[in-house]
């Protein structure tokens, strides 16, 4: 979903290229609170993986195909403020390196697949690991559902903004339904990859897994020889 | 961090590296969500070359080897390391340091907010 420069105008980009740089900067002070000596580490790989992951688009209908946007899955695995950090680096990385995204429309971008996804995909993750019983089956499931959601919902806020700053004068409502039907169907490529990704992590080392803390029994997220050398209570 | 955690690192890049260096060249080439609508809805005309456009990388070429599996395969290994280290060095500058993790703790656990 990388918006190319000239879809949205310039005001529209200037603003949300603003409004990014507020964003991400109360993302590194969020992210304090997130990180330490053990987590900064799976910050990079975490970038790196969506990175990886977004190379990989799948066919999604005949002539279309989509890939992950990852916001949920960074904020589950590290956190809101660093998951959207994370994926905001991807995205200047993609547009910088890559040609892929505008750079006009890298502020767009930043709003769209890293904050959008984030907030979107890490409410519903949390509203739906608090109702459901505390197991591994259930953060996977929530994770799925939170993937999916996410998707939908950042093509739709897209939509928004081409409200305020679109380049052509399309019909909304039938912009809004394309953007969502076929988001719809890439999302459930996004809940695939993300549910399964937790559910490795998770399997490996649910320490590692920070949405998972205080759903899993204490034993299961702390390894014996990680309990005595981190201050897990700070967080 | 710790040896395991480095271990589990080390493991996770091994397979992003699979993934942005191998498996990318399976990848569809069909048209994202965005840009199929865009083409449908008639406003894939608007869209600007990109200024970075003869840059090394772009599309996730590698200038020099276009055409063949490398192509790609270089592309996405050198974006796998530059947001691993950019990300990463982002997140060890603004991490909590050792010293104020514990006197973190010691706040959290006398019931005082945690505030800085």
């Amino acid at each position: 979903m990388h918006v190319p420069d000239g879809f949205l105008d310039a005001p529209t980009s200037a603003a949300t290229a603003a409004v990014s740089v507020v964003v991400v900067a109360s993302c590194v002070r969020g992210a304090r609170r997130e990180l330490d000596e053990r987590t900064a580490p799976m910050a990079g790989l975490v970038a790196a993986f969506i990175f990886a992951v977004q190379m990989l688009n799948f066919p999604v209908a005949a002539g279309t195909s989509g890939h992950l946007l990852g916001g949920t899955l960074a904020a589950i695995l590290v956190g809101p403020y660093t998951g959207a950090l994370c994926v905001a680096v991807v995205l200047a990385v993609q547009a910088l390196l890559f040609a892929d995204g505008g750079l006009t429309a890298l502020g767009t971008n930043v709003l769209l697949m890293a904050v959008t996804t984030v907030v979107a995909g890490y409410a519903v993750f949390v509203l739906l690991s608090r109702v459901l019983p505390r197991t591994r089956g259930s953060i996977v499931g929530a994770s799925f559902v939170a993937a999916l959601v996410s998707v939908p919902v950042s093509s739709l806020a897209f939509v928004g903004l081409y409200a305020f700053g679109g380049a052509a004068d399309i019909p909304l409502d039938t912009l809004a339904g394309a953007m969502v039907g076929v988001h719809v169907v890439i999302g459930i490529g996004e809940a695939l990859i993300t549910a399964a990704t937790v559910s490795s992590v998770l399997a490996v080392r649910p320490d590692l897994v920070r949405g998972a803390r205080g759903l899993l029994p204490a034993a299961a997220l702390a390894p014996a020889s990680t309990v005595s050398t981190t201050g897990r209570a700070a967080s | 961090m710790g040896r395991r955690t480095t271990t589990v690192v080390a493991a996770g890049l091994v397979v992003t590296l699979l993934l942005a260096g191998a498996v990318s060249y399976f990848a569809s080439d069909a048209p994202d969500g965005l840009n199929k609508v865009a083409i449908e809805r008639g406003f894939d005309g608007t869209e600007q070359e990109h200024d970075l456009a003869d840059s090394p990388f772009a599309g996730y070429e590698t200038r020099g080897v276009e055409g063949s599996f490398w192509t790609g395969s270089m592309a996405g290994i050198a974006g796998v390391g530059v947001c691993f280290l950019v990300a990463g060095g982002m997140a060890y500058l603004v991490r909590r340091r050792g010293s104020e993790q514990r006197s973190r703790t010691h706040s959290s656990s006398s019931g005082e907010p945690a505030s800085r």
